[in-house]
């Protein structure tokens, strides 16, 4: 099963290293991985997915919660949650067509196109990871130039916080 | 420090609980490890033990919190570990388990460990609990508080243990004990390091500080010093560190300059940290190195014979220095004893020397091996017994 973890760290050197050094020891697996300091500059907020067991989840949340960078964590798949993935990808963009058919692909996805040569179209789309996924299956494939993503970030629905 | 809230308290529910399932236990098995001795909750254990009647098995790392002489006491368990404790697990219906982190060499293969029990566990880290065999009834918190609690529960409960059940258990362990599993050649006319140990329990009148390195010495040491008092036991434990022993040895004679210090070892460990020999002069600490010289990484060559068809590879010492002028040679006193008769006298001798660090090196049989064993990944009650043992 895929959980998304997100955990509230110190803000320091060598916190992440400790966090990907737990997953490596212990054969844990990582999909994605995103980390920035949050409105309390001395924390951290980390969203990272992962699969496994419930045994094996359950593990990583203690093995996590027991390294003393980490002040707090919750998985975010145990509740009702909302996710997002940053996606930056080049296309090429030659003929008059093919420039329409990436805007109007853009527009359906709701995403926007931030930079242009006569060549190419960069664009910029968010959505969870499935979603991200469509439009690069509905991009033609010899088109791609580049994709960067930012890996899934995550926030609970409602009124329940991660915080200290 | 903000990221580190252990819970100290156990919660009152899971007590009970456990406590309704331990009461009601007609084999129970209780089970403890080094997070006693951490928590220095060794009174409490020999209390609740004690009001129980129950047996108790230590982990390596456990010895010592519960008093090894006791009656009670079925011995260390595991790998190495006495056939009464092994037996009392495979057969218990339930485990009380206390600060012990259910390692491999405890269990053997988890998917036979305690086949029949009901297992209740109390650890202060919440990340120990069901980690490689799944819990009954976890309680989290320091084991001081949550004993005290257990027994303040235990004392206002009117319920009654079947003293029924757990007389015709004690009978069944007794007869596993009756097998005598430690039981070693005595008349071999060599040295065996079994007695060795057993000579040292008895002329320090088993109140040493004992420390110890990594290899069948550390085994013997365990199964033959009877340990009555918590933290007179220091070894490595699961980080296996050979070398550990000497200077950990150091350590205790700096902070207790007056105690009996004692580190067991053996050639292949001792020279891991050797050059420590200079420390000990220089800050004038009189430990006392027992060193069971086989001329064998011995729990190597043990492995070697059980599993590899005595194709001994890199496990023998061929050329070891001459350790009595070694110790000399740091100013200190050596000493080799190659007679059982004179195994007694030489520890005598040793422990006189209150000033002195000694250098013990008894020259003992290379190919005595540790029983019982258990191999890696076999059952507890698979037990390896050693060759002139015949179960009853």
């Amino acid at each position: 099963m895929r959980h998304i973890i997100s955990l509230l760290m110190e803000n320091e050197a060598g916190a992440l290293s400790r966090v990907a050094g737990l997953f490596s020891a212990r054969g844990y697996n990582i999909e994605s991985l995103t980390v920035a300091p949050t409105e309390d500059p001395t924390l951290s907020r980390m969203t990272l997915v992962t699969t496994g067991s419930d045994e094996i989840v359950e593990q990583i949340t203690k093995q996590l919660n027991k390294l003393i960078d980490i002040v707090k964590l919750a998985d975010l798949t145990e509740g009702e949650h909302l996710e997002r993935e940053l996606m930056l990808i080049k296309v090429v963009a030659n003929t008059a067509e093919q420039r329409e058919e990436v805007k109007r692909m853009t527009d359906i996805f709701r995403g926007r196109v931030i930079d242009v040569t006569d060549a190419m179209f960069t664009i910029e789309i968010t959505g969870d990871g499935n979603k991200l996924d469509a439009f690069i299956e509905a991009m033609q494939q010899s088109d791609i130039l580049e994709t960067v993503r930012s890996g899934t970030t995550g926030i609970s629905r409602g009124s329940r916080c991660l915080h200290i | 420090m903000r990221s580190y809230n252990p819970t100290v308290k156990g919660h009152p529910g899971q007590i009970k609980r456990a406590l309704d399932l331990i009461v009601a236990a007609r084999r129970p098995m209780i089970y403890t490890g080094g997070g006693v001795i951490l928590s220095e909750a060794s009174e409490e254990l020999t209390e609740l033990t004690k009001t129980l009647g129950y047996p108790i098995t230590n982990t390596l790392m456990g010895l010592g919190a519960y008093p090894g002489t006791d009656k009670q006491f079925v011995g260390m368990l595991g790998m190495h570990g006495t056939y009464e404790a092994n037996m009392g697990m495979h057969e218990c219906d339930v485990l009380l388990a206390i600060g012990a982190r259910f390692d491999d060499r405890v269990t053997g293969d988890v998917k036979q460990f305690c086949p029949n029990a009901k297992i209740v566990h109390i650890d202060i880290d919440p990340a120990s609990i069901s980690k490689t065999v799944r819990v009954d009834i976890p309680i989290v918190g320091d084991i001081k508080a949550v004993l005290t609690d257990m027994l303040k529960e235990l004392k206002s409960q009117k319920k009654n243990i079947d003293s029924k059940a757990i007389a015709s258990w004690w009978k069944q362990i007794d007869k596993w004990r009756s097998a005598d599993c430690l039981r070693y050649d005595r008349n071999s006319g060599l040295i065996k390091p079994q007695f060795v140990v057993e000579k040292l329990c008895e002329v320090t009148g088993g109140d040493a500080f004992v420390t110890s390195d990594v290899g069948q010495h550390q085994m013997f040491a365990a199964q033959f010093y009877n340990f009555n008092k918590p933290r007179r036991w220091i070894n490595s434990g699961g980080l296996g560190t050979m070398g550990f022993g000497m200077p950990a040895a150091l350590g205790v004679q700096v902070a207790y300059p007056d105690a009996p210090v004692a580190c067991i070892t053996g050639e292949s460990s001792i020279q891991m940290c050797i050059q420590e020999l200079g420390l000990a002069q220089q800050y004038h600490l009189p430990i006392k190195v027992i060193n069971l010289n086989n001329s064998y990484m011995g729990m190597v060559r043990q492995w070697q014979e059980f599993f590899y068809e005595k194709r001994y590879s890199q496990s023998h010492m061929e050329v070891q220095p001459d350790f009595v002028k070694l110790a000399e040679a740091y100013g200190h006193v050596g000493m080799r004893i190659d007679k059982p008769a004179d195994v007694e006298g030489a520890l005598k001798e040793a422990f006189a020397m209150k000033d002195k660090l000694v250098f013990l090196d008894f020259v003992t049989d290379e190919k005595e091996n540790v029983y019982p064993m258990i191999a890696a990944g076999k059952g507890q009650h698979e037990m390896h017994m050693a060759p002139e043992w015949e179960l009853i």
